[in-house]
């Protein structure tokens, strides 16, 4: 057998399944003690290249409270053409079409290499791709027109055959009709009114059914598109036009106050439209903003500009008079969009808060995309944006949507809930444990958005009593069942059914030691610490985790703005633990501990330790924190650049130093969703803080090491080093364990 | 007459009356004349005719003969025919001198009473007469007998009893009526006493009333009188008589004269007697006299005639009065008519008089400045003289033949239309008097009336194109206000439209500081501000403050104490005027934005149907280079926008920058709001290619619309939002077409309940549905948005709720029942086109100062108070009319008459912030005759159906119309019986210058809102409601009583003259063109020569003229052009163009068209004219007793 570490990312591979515990213990008391409960990080769309979709519907189990798929772990009586269930242990004929079955002539779902399959289902129309963009007008001309040049060029990326509409808010919000001749409609409405969707129906006269049903059949195949959202080869255009001639808010704005922006009415609309006419169809309202509500529901900030918006002060002094209204409001779409399987996606670019922190559960529970930039006219939004659109091989967008997915376990295990971009189904059933963590009490979730990294961490919890102990040998085993739309239009079902063996806990303490994923078990304590710091108070939080203790990532996860919000807006936090909450293992763990790479004439790159010790004047660093990516100059190297070494031709060696870091950074740029900020500094650069913060503060102004040495950088800070904080936590374990 | 007499009473006849009487009479006469004039033949009947023939009302049309029947009639007919006919004037005029003579001999009998006499007499012939008759009449019936008796006693006596019943009284006067005798005398003594004066007055006429009485004193006395006395009854004679009763003998004399006059010639056996007595009449009708006389003679007659046989059955008077009363009232008018002309004539020559009014009668018998007034006057009024004279005898005949042929003739013979006062007569009268410019600065002058066409020079008081006042001599006293019930109101046209002869309103600018205003009552600088001290400083005329002359505005006096420069002073001079305000009479301190037009048009289903949406589309593209401005070389500076809707609100960006209009669909409509601002209010020039891009493709976008479902008020609340929005003034221009029932503010449901009708709860028929549309127009006005709307209904819309906003808004309602484009696109859109173009006032207050001692009290037009002074308008246009009443809080002094100042602060469509200020001096009186003398009438009708058609929103109509009736009984009780010289009860006697109230009357009482037919729908009413309550004089006349045009014979450059507006004055052998303001009807007669139809139509053939045809062909012919010349021009004089109707004889949309022959009885139940004025008669006896 290969070793754990080799076994993990084989299963990673194979599956997206990553779990804390490889070996589980066999009871409940020994899980308990474990600490790290036995969980896994799941990535259900994991790119499979090399998985071709089968074209015919899996096999259930009868059982109604089953209806597991039939796997490779089932038991085949091939002569008596039946199988058995490895979950609830039903005996299940095969239906008709397997008649050919036999342990020669197996369908690949009984293949142990197809542990995770993928099938099509046949039945049902296609469903056209939804694409709905919600557009503040109220910017800078500037950004505006940026916005409508990404807006218009997505145009060119969409499937001809993807319904596009537009809404477009300010003071008022506009649905606007598309392919009309010679004059463009648009359905107006006021920023400060709330609507549900049966008025939103009747106000955008999409209540036609029952007229056109009453004038008989003639009319009956109804394209499947209406005024607001059409396809785009139809009104490609149009479109473009309609998004060229979009003006910049025209209601006067006054000095000293903030433009009104509708967008909580501009969102809820967005939403009604889309659950009137699309309901558990695929679709994307795209929400771009540039800058926060200042009116109506949802409204985040008054459109006095000497009111600044709510920080984490003004919520700690329960001083945000908006925020627990407007959270509310965001929280009922998400929740009716979610329901109807559309996914929202919030691009913010402003310099100040926009209100992601109220918005965030828009973007949270419908697997949406969260952006954050300065500004429209930025290459981060220009090219996050874009990415967005990015196409797999086959050509399809690497997307998904409405998705659901269910959960069943073997009778020992239970699973209490699930943390990442998804909502609860409130489906009941035999494995479904009374412990909730995270969203719990329910087998089955709806992620509406999701792309190949979505990553969901999911908790199980061991049920099988002391006394009742599992054979040698025996294996639990979890079946992951995702149904989604395929972007193709396609809806598909892809299962992966894994196993771990059983240990006791007693008796194979080293094998179940051995089989603990460090990694995940860090990634998986983080989300239940951020989980834990949205829902609850922050400093419980800290404490807890404390007593949990994974040394060096729990050092830098209490420092990361996914628990400290020190030094971050809330809008940022709430970015922050978006994208934590959905990123898979290995992303997670750049944002937790960022990477540092360093080079020199010294040889080759290579990464360093994140610690202020590192910053030397000879030195570029390159950080990669996830959201930013950082190349620092070092002291000396900077000087040279600023003389003009690199331009020499006897320099070219220091030009290629100069480019390295660079053509490395573009690397990682071009991977990663949502664009870093990229950032190139040097000693001494304001920009320089992003590092400064990041590194262990080994040597700081008050730290013996400081003074007088060469090697290192200072930095100004009062947080403790990791050297001061490893002391503490050893002097802790001690106490604790006396 | 009665009129006349008061005047006469006033001073005393002589002097002061006689204005009144003359004018009354005059009038009369030109009117009847007219009439007459096919009566011709009639003239010579009253003589032979009179008597036998007399019943036949015949006279009136063809058969002057048959007239004869109304011979009573005929004889004022034949005045009035004579009149018409310009020998018979002729003839009268001699008469009349002589009569005045006589008059004068028997006046200088009476000597004191005469006077009063000769001046009730030229009043009462007129207006007694018609009483008389129509009591007689009606009355009569009954009475009779006792008529007769009555008669006998007095005429006056006579004649009231036998129309009511009291024959007794009768009796009574008899005895009077021995006095008559020496009455007539006394009467001519009168006039004697004043006779040399009072026949010169009557030739003046004019001058006093006495005049009239002369005239019609005189007349008699000549041969008339003599006539009369056999005549007597010459029922002319005795309703003077009457009317004078004070003069007793007088009136005894007239009114027996009368009596038995008519009655005879009516009534075919009495008239026997009468007859007799009339052709002596006759023959002094014939002559003048003939004229007056039959007036007289005809209310007598009638008097006699039915009064006899009525008042025994009196009881039923009432009924009589249907029946009766007509005649009477016919006969009666003729009178008072005559009144009114010498009145007129009176005062224009009171001394020359006889001779000149002789001539003048008989020269133009209508036509001579004096002889309008003075025949008419004179010739009724003679012809009641002599008829006093000659009721003496009559008297008894009265008594006698009264009974018997009394009763007959009531049922047949009814007053003599002819003989009673005349519309036209009176407006042919002030038209011929009328040559030289009207000049404003006499106080207290009444101004010509509304239809004739006359120059004003400013001289201090503003035009009476701007205002117009009920009474130019305002009692000094709140008991004299409220003994004569007269309405004290002045009708204010603030941005009246002035004739290009004269210049409009100077602008005026004091600087910075503003105008210049009383500290105190703020009222402006006008030529009513005494300076004093040198010019340092200036007291106010209204309230007497003294105020310190700003040094800028300083000037010295010359030696009179006035400024030096104050004919380089507008506000010093002048009677109308601007101010230029400044930033303090602004909104917010700010000078107003350019005001904005918005269209909001209807694109549901019927809409788009009828043709509308396409029509108003297609029209508005040329019609936006016309809106208003004040500079013709200058773009306006006018933005506009547009917004379509049905249950849905459609705003349009037109901005000039954009390839094509953008739609903004709104369909929350609960909480309705603008959704853009920048490029909804845009510049035409600017944004033109996008305008005509959108109004081409409006049609189009709504052509296959199947939304049938309306909201109404969200698209003035759009509208008023956008207004605000753009922190301006502005109009909105609605194109609606059915009832608003999509869910919205402002929903409505459909009330429409025929079975509420004259019940209590009628009422609320006329009030709005929902309290929401008053709000809004309140939030309108507070905006400066005028709404205008234009409805396109094919059932019920509910015009009273509808109506709110634009009523309250200062705005129009347009209402095109069933719209078809083909048949009504022309009507709408010059309608619509006037609509745009003409000049408006925004965001407008009007307040009214006046003098300490009268405070304007109430307020009726298309406007919206929230505090009782402030009229606030959020917009005015130059056709609006307000209407204010006027109370006293204190005494009022002759000396300095009564001030008001109307001061209306507005926004000018160029975006100017202005005051407009209109001064009106009127003088006071502290004698009920001299506020008698100058009232006019048209303004007080004006008043009354403003006042009436508000009643009916908290009362039941029946209890409005009450209320009428019963104040104007009270205005001639009061008059009757204070003013007109003392008589029989049995003559009814008007004021000169009200004789004509009883016929408007009743045309307002008529009126679809007051006395619905059964056809006529409820928003019809609700429509014609508010329609009337802006109406400038002007309208309401024509609107109330049309003007009846014979086309037989056009000549260029003057207009045929009127007819009456009956069925009797139609001729199947013609022509005629009806017009009301808001119709226009031809009428053809079955009978029309070939020739005519030939020029008019193009075809020769009756049947093959096409009814549904608006616009007459284009025919090369001098006819046709000239016809068509005419309709052009009446288009032109309204503020709504008139569709033309072609109705032919017996077809079926006769109906519609007898439905404005206002004269006669209506289909739903309302009276005739005749009818009514007995009615109006009995009223005031019972007032009296």
């Amino acid at each position: 057998m290969a070793t754990f570490p080799e076994y993990i990312a084989q299963n990673e591979e194979r599956d997206g399944v990553r779990f804390s515990w490889n070996v589980w213990p066999s009871s409940r008391l020994e899980a308990t003690r474990m600490v790290v409960p036995v969980a896994a990080l799941f990535t259900p769309l994991r790119e499979r290249p090399d998985l071709p979709p089968i074209q015919y519907e899996p096999v259930l189990c009868s059982r109604a409270t089953c209806r597991a798929v039939l796997n490779p772990l089932c038991q085949v009586d091939y002569r008596a053409k039946l199988w058995a269930c490895n979950f609830c242990y039903q005996r299940n004929q095969f239906p008709p079409s397997y008649a050919g079955i036999s342990e020669v002539n197996q369908p690949a779902e009984l293949l142990p290499q197809f542990s995770t399959i993928e099938y099509v289902v046949q039945r049902g129309p296609q469903m056209p791709l939804v694409f709905l963009y919600v557009v503040d007008t109220c910017m800078e001309d500037e950004d505006l027109q940026a916005l409508k040049e990404s807006l218009q060029m997505s145009l060119s990326l969409l499937p001809p055959t993807a319904l596009v509409g537009l809404i477009t808010f300010g003071r008022m919000v506009q649905v606007h009709e598309l392919g009309c001749e010679g004059i463009s409609k648009s359905y107006v409405f006021r920023g400060t009114k709330d609507l549900n969707a049966k008025q939103l129906q009747e106000m955008l006269g999409l209540t036609k059914p029952s007229a056109t049903q009453a004038r008989g059949p003639q009319t009956a195949p109804q394209p499947l598109s209406n005024r607001f959202l059409q396809p785009v080869q139809k009104i490609d255009m149009n479109l473009t036009d309609l998004l060229g001639e979009l003006q910049r808010d025209p209601w006067p704005v006054t000095q000293g106050k903030r433009p009104l922006r509708s967008l909580g009415v501009a969102m809820s609309i967005a939403v009604g439209l889309l659950e009137c006419t699309f309901p558990n169809t695929g679709a994307r309202i795209m929400t771009f903003i540039g800058g926060p509500a200042t009116q109506g529901p949802g409204m985040v900030v008054g459109d006095e500009l000497k009111i600044p918006i709510r920080s984490w002060h003004d919520l700690e002094k329960d001083n945000a008079k908006f925020m627990k209204k407007a959270t509310k409001h965001y929280e009922s779409l998400a929740n009716r969009a979610s329901t109807n399987g559309h996914i929202i996606d919030i691009y913010a670019c402003a310099l100040d808060q926009t209100g992601l922190l109220e918005m965030k559960c828009c973007a949270n529970y419908t697997g949406g995309y969260m952006v954050m930039a300065d500004s429209f006219n930025t290459s981060l939004f220009k090219q996050t944006f874009q990415r967005v659109f990015t196409k797999e091989v086959q050509g399809s967008f690497k997307m998904a949507f409405a998705a659901t997915l269910e959960v069943k376990t073997s009778r020992e295990i239970k699973v209490s809930g699930a943390i990442g971009p998804c909502v609860s189904l409130s489906a009941k059933g035999p494995c479904v444990s009374e412990n909730e963590i995270g969203t719990g009490g329910t087998c089955q979730w709806k992620i509406c958005g999701l792309d190949p990294t979505t990553t969901l961490a999911l908790y199980f919890e061991v049920v099988n009593q002391h006394n009742a102990p599992i054979p040698q040998g025996g294996r639990g085993a979890i079946q992951f069942v995702t149904q989604y739309q395929h972007s193709s239009g396609q809806r598909r079902i892809r299962v992966t059914t894994t196993a771990r063996n059983w240990a006791d806990a007693q008796t194979q303490i080293q094998s179940i030691a051995a089989s603990f994923d460090q990694e995940a078990a860090a990634i998986l304590m983080a989300r239940l610490a951020v989980y834990r710091a949205e829902t609850e108070e922050g400093p419980d939080v800290l404490r807890w985790l404390d007593r949990q203790l994974i040394r060096l990532f729990m050092f830098h996860l209490r420092r990361s703005p996914f628990l400290q919000v020190f030094n971050n807006s809330p809008d940022e936090s709430s970015y922050y633990r978006h994208q934590f909450n959905r990123q898979d293992l290995t992303q997670a763990l750049i944002m937790i501990q960022p990477v540092l790479y360093a080079y020199s004439f010294n040889g080759p790159p290579e990464p360093v330790l994140l610690d202020s010790s590192s910053i030397l004047p000879d030195r570029i660093l390159l950080m990669d924190t996830f959201f930013q990516i950082l190349i620092y100059h070092g002291e000396t190297v900077a000087q040279w650049r600023k003389a003009g070494y690199q331009e020499m031709p006897e320099y070219e060696n220091f030009r290629h130093l100069l480019q390295a870091p660079v053509d490395d950074a573009q690397e990682l740029l071009h991977t990663r969703f949502p664009m870093p900020r990229y950032i190139d500094t040097e000693h001494g650069g304001s920009q320089a803080r992003f590092l400064l913060s990041k590194v262990n503060p080994s040597q700081t102004h008050n730290n013996m090491y400081a003074w007088g040495q060469e090697s290192g950088a200072p930095i100004l800070t009062d947080d403790v080093s990791l050297q001061v904080f490893m002391d503490h936590l050893k002097k802790l374990a001690v106490s604790s364990a006396a | 007459m009665n009129v006349n007499q008061p005047t006469p009473m006033a001073s005393p006849y002589g002097q002061p009356q006689p204005g009144y009487g003359q004018p009354g009479y005059a009038p009369l006469d030109g009117g009847y004349p007219a009439p007459y004039a096919p009566y011709n033949g009639p003239a010579s009947a009253y003589q032979p005719g009179a008597p036998p023939q007399g019943p036949a009302r015949g006279p009136p049309v063809s058969g002057a003969p048959p007239v004869s029947a109304p011979q009573p009639y005929n004889q004022y007919s034949h005045s009035r025919g004579d009149m018409q006919n310009g020998p018979p004037l002729m003839t009268q005029a001699p008469p009349r001198p002589a009569v005045p003579q006589s008059y004068n001999q028997g006046a200088v009998n009476l000597s004191g009473g005469h006077p009063s006499y000769s001046q009730h007499y030229g009043p009462p012939p007129s207006m007694q007469q018609v009483t008389n008759q129509m009591t007689g009449m009606q009355i009569t019936s009954g009475p009779p007998t006792p008529a007769g008796p009555g008669y006998g006693t007095t005429a006056y006596s006579a004649a009231p009893p036998p129309s009511y019943t009291q024959a007794p009284p009768p009796a009574s006067s008899a005895p009077t009526q021995p006095p008559p005798p020496s009455g007539p005398a006394a009467s001519q003594q009168y006039y004697g006493g004043p006779p040399p004066p009072s026949q010169q007055p009557f030739n003046s006429s004019l001058p006093p009333t006495s005049q009239q009485q002369f005239t019609s004193s005189a007349p008699p006395p000549p041969a008339s009188q003599q006539t009369f006395p056999p005549a007597s009854h010459q029922a002319p004679a005795p309703p003077v008589s009457q009317p004078q009763q004070p003069f007793p003998p007088a009136q005894p004399p007239f009114s027996s004269a009368p009596p038995p006059v008519s009655q005879p010639a009516f009534v075919s056996g009495p008239p026997p007697p009468a007859q007799g007595s009339f052709p002596p009449r006759a023959p002094p009708p014939s002559s003048q006299p003939g004229s007056f006389p039959p007036p007289t003679s005809i209310s007598s007659g009638q008097y006699p005639g039915p009064m006899p046989p009525h008042q025994q059955p009196p009881p039923s008077q009432p009924p009589p009065y249907l029946s009766g009363p007509p005649p009477s009232g016919v006969q009666m008018p003729p009178t008072s008519m005559a009144q009114s002309n010498h009145l007129p004539p009176g005062p224009q020559g009171p001394p020359g008089p006889p001779g000149p009014l002789q001539q003048p009668q008989s020269q133009p018998g209508m036509q001579g400045g004096y002889p309008p007034q003075q025949n008419g006057a004179f010739g009724q009024v003679r012809g009641p003289q002599p008829g006093y004279a000659g009721p003496y005898p009559g008297q008894p005949n009265y008594g006698a033949p009264a009974p018997a042929p009394a009763p007959a003739p009531p049922a047949q013979k009814r007053l003599d239309p002819d003989a009673i006062p005349s519309p036209i007569q009176v407006i042919e009268d002030d038209k011929a008097k009328s040559n030289e410019p009207f000049t404003t600065g006499v106080r207290g002058q009444a101004p010509p009336l509304v239809t004739t066409n006359f120059q004003v020079k400013d001289q201090g008081n503003a035009s009476p194109r701007f205002i117009r006042c009920t009474a130019y001599n305002m009692p000094c006293t709140a008991d004299m206000a409220k003994q004569s019930q007269v309405p004290l109101a002045a009708v204010i046209k603030p941005l009246a439209t002035l004739p290009p002869d004269e210049s409009p309103p100077y602008l005026v600018d004091h600087g910075e500081s503003g105008p210049i205003r009383c500290n105190r009552c703020k009222a402006y600088m006008c030529p009513y501000m005494q300076f004093i001290e040198g010019g340092r400083r200036f007291q106010c005329g209204f309230c007497s403050c003294v105020t310190e002359v700003p040094p800028h505005y300083f000037q010295h006096l010359d030696h009179t104490g006035k400024r030096v420069d104050c004919y380089d002073r507008p506000e010093l001079s002048l009677g109308s005027y601007e101010f230029l305000a400044t930033v303090d009479y602004c909104k917010n301190n700010k000078l107003p934005q350019p005001p904005a037009f918005i269209f909001l048009i209807d694109v549901s289903y019927n809409a788009v149907k009828s043709g509308m949406v396409n029509i108003v589309c297609q029209e508005l593209k040329t019609l936006l280079d016309y809106l208003p401005r004040e500079n013709p070389e200058m773009d306006s500076v006018v933005r506009v926008g547009f917004v379509t809707y049905n249950k849905v609100l459609h705003f349009y960006n037109v901005k000039s920058s954009l390839a094509q209009p953008q739609m903004l669909v709104v369909s929350d409509v609960s909480d309705m709001f603008v959704p853009l601002l920048d490029g909804f209010l845009v510049n035409v020039n600017e944004s033109r290619l996008v305008i005509e891009s959108l109004l081409d493709q409006i049609p189009e976008m709504f052509a296959d619309t199947r939304e049938t479902e309306t909201v109404f008020g969200p698209v003035i609340q759009a509208g008023l939002e956008a207004l605000k929005a753009a922190d301006c003034a502005g109009k909105l221009f609605v194109f609606h077409t059915s009832l608003p029932i999509a869910e919205a503010p402002g929903k409505l449901k459909n009330r429409e309940d025929k079975k509420l009708i004259g019940t209590d709860k009628e009422k609320s028929l006329f009030q709005p549905q929902v309290g929401f549309y008053n709000t809004l127009a309140k939030e309108c006005v507070a905006q400066g948005c005028c709404v205008d709307l234009f409805l396109f209904p094919n059932q019920y819309v509910d015009v009273a709720t509808l109506g709110v906003v634009p009523v309250s808004t200062g705005g129009s309602v347009y209402k095109y029942t069933y719209f078809q484009a083909q048949a009504d696109k022309e009507r709408f859109l010059n309608d619509l086109r006037r609509d745009v173009q003409k000049l408006v006032g925004f965001d407008a207050v009007m307040r009214v100062r006046t003098s300490t001692g009268i405070r304007a009290t109430d307020f009726f037009g298309s406007f919206f108070m929230s505090n009782t002074t402030d009229v606030e308008l959020a917009g005015l246009d130059c056709d609006k009319a307000i209407t204010v009443e006027f109370k006293h809080d204190d005494k009022l002094s002759e000396e300095t008459g009564a001030l008001m100042q109307c001061a209306v602060l507005y926004t000018s469509c160029s975006g100017q912030r202005r005051l407009r200020v209109h001064n009106m001096a009127v003088n006071c009186c502290s004698q009920l005759a001299d506020l008698y003398r100058n009232c006019e009438t048209d303004t007080i009708i004006n008043f009354f159906s403003k006042y009436a058609f508000r009643g009916v929103l908290s009362n039941p109509t029946k209890a409005v119309r009450d209320t009428l009736v019963n104040q104007c009984a009270q205005i001639l009780a009061c008059y009757r019986k204070n003013c007109a010289s003392p008589s029989s009860a049995g003559q009814l006697i008007l004021p000169e210058c009200m004789k004509l109230l009883p016929v408007y009357l009743n045309c307002v009482l008529k009126s679809d809102v007051l006395l619905p037919g059964a056809d006529v729908s409820l928003d019809d009413r609700a429509y014609l409601r508010q329609l009337i309550s802006c109406m400038d004089v002007s309208e309401s006349h024509v609107f109330f009583y049309p003007r009846l045009l014979p086309l037989t014979k056009l000549e260029s450059g003057s207009l045929p003259m009127a007819v009456r507006d009956s069925e009797e004055r139609l001729s199947k052998g013609g022509v005629y063109l009806l017009e009301t303001g808001l119709h226009l009807f031809l009428w053809v007669g079955a009978n029309v020569q070939q020739e005519l139809l030939l020029n008019i139509f193009g075809t020769p053939s009756f049947s093959q003229i096409e009814p549904s045809m608006t616009n007459l062909p284009v025919l090369d012919n001098p006819f046709s052009q000239r016809l068509r010349e005419i309709i052009d021009s009446f288009r032109a004089q309204r503020s709504r163009y008139m569709k033309l109707m072609v109705v032919k004889q017996e077809d079926r949309t006769e109906l519609i068209f007898r439905h404005f022959l206002v004269e006669d009885k209506s289909a739903s139940g309302g009276a005739s004219y005749v009818d009514f004025l007995c009615h109006m008669h009995k009223e005031i006896r019972q007032l009296l007793s």
